[in-house]
């Protein structure tokens, strides 16, 4: 199966961290975060809620300035090369009720390149057509974003990454929610973009997940606890240290399973939500 | 008066002309800028915008100075404030936003009492006469409701995807806190401009009410500013021959065309109607009828 380190060339690293600690008002939610990630990662981050996760996303998409330290995304400050970055940000702080097609949502991802006052084109429309066959959505292309299951929104805005064409994708819980076959097939997806040097950072809450399918992990908790290959997911001391009580170990042949109480709160399918204000009207 | 006279007949007065102009552009105008305040969720902020223009309005006019540059600084001022308060404050936004314009508008109210000459003028403000729009007014509503639709044309792709998801649009270059503050300051005009065809208090209605109502009938962006634009014109139309015929107030009565649009949309309209529910249980009804 997978799990192995891909052997990457990278010359430089996607990212790089250095005494990063970011806020919102006086509440640190990350402390002096030091991090390389390079080229070609597959990254998982994960810990408990609350840990920092969506927050570690947000600085490496510049939508959280640091308030100490230094970030490096692909060889600049956040936001110097934003045309190569893809950011999903979490299911629930979408509007589902938009009026925007499938089709609609996945031509955003074309926008920041064509520019001001450029209508898309046959390139834009083939990008869109390809990121919709590559998820599985071609036949939705038509149908109302809300009109689709949890599933098929997050294979939409993967497919809204893919048509953005970048270097590299933040995803926050691009795997929350959905069905086992989704997963496989969006991992799928994620492992094929890394081969060909894209380098994916995605938050998750499936330690399985993460153990399985990534090659490497961040274990975030206020702050980064540990980096290394996924495998060490299954760490039974570093996962206590990560999720401190909240993770139970249930003995076993394979030495044990793994219960998380706190794994499922991101789970149910947001209703209308009035995120307007959070996001600045 | 046949059929024809009817329509034709308010058409021969200047008045009648000047004010169906002004409000067929101030509905299209309102209608587009409606569907990012429904989209948004920003009708409070539409209604506290228009209530903020009124203390500007009065201090133009003690100073003599012409009350559209007063009412757009004010509006356009406070609608680039609460922008700033919404990314900025540590306060529940509503909250904010609730005590900024009732403060504007008492502000606005106390200044009004101290004026001691003829006030119909503001007082016209308030309420909104758009037969009494003159044309050079109706010069600025054209030039200014032209500006608007003009950039938000230029820049629709970007709206969209700045509007639904501000975080991805953020990421990957788009300015999305330029676009916000342009949008806010962009409401204020279109809210300055509407003032004077229906009113301080009922313009935040022509900034909902038809894209509301559009919101009801279609489920694409575009459609839905198209829609919203063309149910604002027939609203606009009809409300001002009803007026005219009926010696009733011209803004009112086009707010209330808006309205009845809206309740239409809602009992017969194919996504929401009471009738589009009913469809389907509608079998068995008949047969228990046949039954009793």
């Amino acid at each position: 199966m997978t799990g192995a380190t891909p052997v990457v060339a990278a010359a430089w690293p996607a990212v790089h961290l250095e005494g990063v600690t970011a806020a919102y008002g006086t509440r640190v939610a990350l402390a002096d975060v030091t991090l390389d990630i390079p080229r070609g990662s597959l990254l998982a981050v994960i810990g408990p809620n609350g840990a920092g996760k969506s927050t570690l996303l947000k600085l490496l998409a510049g939508l959280l300035e640091p308030s100490t330290g230094t970030v490096d995304v692909l060889g600049g400050p956040p936001g110097t090369h934003a045309h190569d970055v893809a950011y999903v940000p979490q299911a629930e702080t979408v509007d589902w009720d938009f009026p925007v097609t499938v089709g609609e949502v996945v031509m955003m991802g074309r926008y920041p390149r064509l520019g001001i006052g450029r209508r898309p084109g046959r390139e834009d429309r083939a990008a869109v057509v390809s990121a919709l066959e590559t998820v599985g959505m071609a036949a939705e292309v038509d149908r109302q974003i809300g009109a689709l299951s949890g599933g098929q929104r997050r294979r939409v805005f993967l497919a809204r990454a893919l048509a953005a064409d970048p270097e590299l994708y933040l995803l926050d819980e691009p795997v929350t929610g959905v069905d086992a076959t989704t997963q496989e097939e969006l991992m799928d997806v994620l492992e094929a973009e890394t081969r060909a040097g894209k380098t994916v950072v995605a938050s998750t809450h499936d330690l399985i997940c993460a153990a399985q399918r990534f090659h490497q992990a961040a274990f975030v908790n206020g702050r980064i606890v540990a980096t290394g290959p996924a495998e060490m997911v299954l760490d039974r001391d570093l996962l206590s240290d990560t999720y401190g009580g909240h993770v139970l170990i249930l003995p076993g042949d394979d030495g044990g399973r793994l219960v998380l109480d706190d794994a499922h709160h991101h789970d149910q399918a947001p209703g209308r939500e009035s995120h307007h204000h959070e996001a600045g009207v | 008066m046949d059929a024809i006279g009817v329509v034709t007949d308010p058409l021969s007065y200047g008045f009648m002309q000047r004010g169906l102009l002004a409000a067929v552009l101030v509905g299209i105008v309102c209608a587009v800028m409606g569907t990012f305040v429904v989209l948004k969720g920003l009708a409070f902020i539409g209604d506290a915008v228009s209530h903020a223009a009124f203390p500007g309005l009065v201090i133009a006019f003690i100073l003599g100075l012409p009350l559209y540059i007063g009412g757009a600084v004010a509006s356009v001022g406070t609608a680039l404030a609460i922008g700033f308060v919404s990314r900025r404050g540590r306060l529940r936004f509503d909250t904010t936003v609730g005590v900024l314009f009732a403060g504007m508008f008492a502000l606005g109210i106390v200044l009004f009492s101290t004026i001691k000459n003829y006030v119909a003028d503001l007082l016209g403000y308030l309420l909104g006469n758009v037969l009494g729009i003159s044309t050079g007014d109706l010069l600025q509503v054209a030039l200014l409701g032209a500006v608007v639709l003009a950039v938000v044309v230029v820049l629709r792709k970007e709206l969209l995807y700045a509007t639904f998801d501000p975080l991805g649009a953020a990421a990957s270059g788009l300015p999305v806190g330029f676009l916000e503050y342009m949008l806010l300051a962009l409401l204020g005009v279109t809210i300055v401009v509407s003032i004077q065809a229906v009113g301080i208090v009922m313009v935040v209605a022509m900034l909902v009410t038809p894209a509301a109502t559009a919101q009801l009938l279609v489920s694409r962006f575009e459609r839905l500013m198209i829609v919203a634009a063309v149910l604002a014109t027939i609203a606009a139309v009809s409300g001002l021959y009803v007026s005219f015929y009926l010696n009733l107030a011209s803004g009112a009565s086009i707010v209330l065309v808006e309205t009845l649009l809206f309740l239409l949309a809602l009992t017969l309209g194919p996504r929401t109607g009471l009738l589009a529910a009913r469809a389907r249980p509608e079998g068995g009804g008949g047969g228990r009828a046949s039954a009793g």
